[in-house]
């Protein structure tokens, strides 16, 4: 028979491997299981989405308000499409609100800062499934630099 | 001619201690599951084999997560991209040192012993009294230890990659001044549950098959003598070392190739 000792230190060795699961998933890896809040989805057109990704943020003045859940080609006229899904904490945004494709840093990620609109009595309120309308696409570094070198020639 | 001889021994002898080694396998773990009897077996093995490779598998993984910090932080300062060092030590822990060193340091700490233990059964002829007792040493011997290193790994190898990072932030926020909330954050947003975690605990689960089954093999395998324990025990660390690494790079290829 074995002895409560030896049970005991291995029930608290499956206890620590327990918890160490549970650190790598929850804090190490955050947007693995705790990023499944009540969301809704929104969608915008772009000219071009630069470096932007699915899962990229989406942040209101920095803070985090949802991720970006899927990029997809318009068939109609070729025009990237993504669909966010915004925390339904934030449900209150015009359809006057803004978004533009952002880069953290220098080198950093690409993401969606969405800047909230006005509003008057004329002015709607974004909700499940809406367009937004007003978006500036993402600063392709080559363009930039193509567009300075032809101006520069034009002198 | 002689040449072409050894190689047809050799050959010979490689298949024939697989399919051994097959055969053992397979009458260790295909049978009727005994819950009652198996699991205090099962217990005991957890014990010796997880509960007591827990100090050398922590301190490693807090020395090894100190060292990438160090490293690391030296090479990003020079592009000022020091705030990536968590993403760096996790990602290298996770995917990598985690399941590789665990199973490296598994293969010399519990492993070897494992071998030791069973040759000395046969070297001593306990396990040949067992069988003139009917109880079959494959079940009574072999499978709660094979599961017991199947078991215990996956926990060693995540309990490494924690250490570790908890090393790597120690040096790098506390002692290098990188920023709390970036190191951080720039790590969760790059770390994947699927993507990282479950590939390195899948890896973790394949070395822990690989190295106990070898383990116990060599053992069971060993020449009842105390110089063939001697060689068996050093056949185990050496080919378990080599099959983890192989292995690494086949699934790493096949988890981060593409």
């Amino acid at each position: 028979m074995i002895s409560k000792k030896i049970e005991l230190l291995v029930g608290l060795f499956v206890a620590l491997g327990i918890a160490a699961l549970m650190f790598l998933a929850l804090s190490v890896a955050s947007s693995g299981m705790s990023g499944s809040g009540e969301t809704y989805n929104l969608y915008a057109k772009f000219d071009n989405i630069g470096g932007l990704k699915v899962r990229s943020s989406i942040k209101v003045g920095g803070v985090v308000v949802g991720r970006v859940e899927e990029i997809k080609l318009d068939t109609e006229d070729y025009a990237p499409v993504a669909k966010l899904a915004i925390d339904t904490k934030y449900n209150n945004f015009p359809d006057t609100s803004s978004l533009s494709i952002l880069t953290s840093g220098l080198l950093g990620e690409q993401y969606l800062g969405l800047e909230p609109g006005f509003i008057d009595e004329t002015v709607g309120i974004l909700g499940e499934g809406d367009f937004i309308e007003d978006t500036k696409s993402a600063l392709v570094l080559e363009e930039l630099i193509g567009q300075f070198l032809f101006s520069q020639g034009s002198e | 001619m002689d040449w072409i001889q050894n190689l047809g021994k050799n050959t010979i002898e490689r298949f024939s201690a697989i399919g051994r080694a097959s055969f053992m396998l397979f009458g260790a773990i295909v049978a009727k599951p005994n819950f009652v009897k198996g699991f205090p077996l099962f217990t005991k093995q957890v014990y010796v084999i997880g509960v007591l490779s827990l100090v050398i598998i922590l301190v490693s993984g807090l020395f090894i997560g100190m060292v990438l910090a160090l490293q690391g932080y030296t090479v990003l300062v020079d592009y000022g991209a020091e705030d990536s060092l968590g993403q760096m030590v996790s990602l290298s822990l996770l995917r990598e040192l985690g399941p590789v060193v665990t199973a490296l340091l598994f293969a010399g700490r519990a492993g070897s012993a494992l071998t030791a233990e069973i040759g000395l059964m046969k070297a001593t002829e306990q396990l040949t009294s067992l069988e003139m007792m009917a109880v079959d040493p494959l079940r009574r011997v072999i499978a709660p230890r094979f599961w017991a290193g199947v078991f215990s790994m996956p926990i060693l190898a995540m309990l490494f990659s924690s250490v570790g990072l908890l090393g790597g932030h120690l040096v790098g926020v506390e002692w290098l001044g990188v920023d709390q909330g970036s190191f951080w954050s720039i790590m969760q947003a790059s770390v994947e549950f699927e993507g990282d975690i479950l590939n390195g605990i899948i890896k973790s689960i394949v070395f822990a098959i690989v190295v106990t089954w070898i383990a116990i093999f060599r053992g069971y395998d060993a020449i009842p003598t105390s110089e063939g324990i001697s060689q068996a025990t050093t056949q185990t660390v050496v080919q378990s070392s080599l099959a983890v690494l192989g292995l690494d790079f086949v699934l790493t290829a096949l988890m981060f190739g593409s």
